[in-house]
């Protein structure tokens, strides 16, 4: 297994291996930035539905905070959106 | 399945006020935007930075409309759309950056740094907004009413 791992690196050239690393790197940022506001998201969406079924004449408030919540989630994600396209793309 | 998992809101579509609200708000702005994102970036930089506010308008209208649309069927797909509609719009929003980020007009750090600029400072300010008025759009007190809360 080793001296196969030692083979493929013996021929690959130094740039296309930093290029994978640098692949790998972005995909997993991207992947890893998504999570957290998934979670966030979920989060907030759950709280207003519970809001909004235990106060139901304040829905169009938790509605307008919700969805300011959920873009400022979201804002996590692109900002790691951005550091892929910059690491990928640039 | 229970009746709480039926409740729905038939009420204005806030999300969309906001977002409109939003759009209307990033429109005096948008010259100044564009020429400092030229100044620093160039012509090609000018053109992404511009396609950066044309898509974080199209991403806030994208949620608003799922937001609101689900909204109004039950309350229970709202967790769906929001959820749903953040793995859609990332998909969507990384599908469209792929397929222009070969075109010349296109500089892709202004792209992605006037993306961020754009989608936080317009949060920002319509958070500034909504706070003030302790409402939403739909709600926000007249000047009558609230003179008359003063008294």
């Amino acid at each position: 297994m080793l001296s196969l791992i030692g083979h493929f690196f013996a021929q690959t050239a130094p740039d296309e291996f930093l290029d994978g690393l640098s692949a790998i790197g972005a995909g997993i940022g991207y992947g890893a930035a998504a999570i957290g506001p998934g979670i966030g998201i979920g989060i907030v969406v759950g709280n207003a539905i519970t809001a909004m079924a235990r106060q139901p004449e304040s829905a169009g408030m938790v509605r307008t905070t919700m969805f300011l919540g959920i873009a400022f989630t979201e804002a996590l994600a692109l900002i790691g959106f951005v550091v892929f396209i910059l690491i990928k793309f640039a | 399945m229970s009746g709480e998992l039926l409740t729905r809101d038939l009420g204005p579509a806030v999300e969309a006020e906001v977002a409109a609200d939003m759009a209307k708000r990033v429109l005096p702005v948008l010259p100044v935007l564009v020429l400092v994102a030229g100044l620093i970036w160039g012509p090609d930089g000018a053109a992404s930075g511009l396609f950066a506010v044309v898509l974080v308008l199209a991403n806030l209208a994208l949620s608003a409309a799922l937001l609101g649309g689900a909204a109004r069927i039950s309350l229970t797909l709202l967790m769906v759309a929001a959820l749903g509609g953040f793995a859609l719009r990332l998909f969507l929003l990384t599908a469209v950056v792929y397929l222009v980020k070969d075109q010349s007009w296109v500089d892709i750090t202004a792209l992605g740094f006037t993306l961020i600029i754009t989608h936080l400072g317009l949060l920002i300010w319509e958070t500034r907004h909504v706070s003030a008025s302790l409402a939403y759009p739909g709600l926000k007190p007249t000047p009558s009413k609230l003179a008359g809360g003063r008294r």
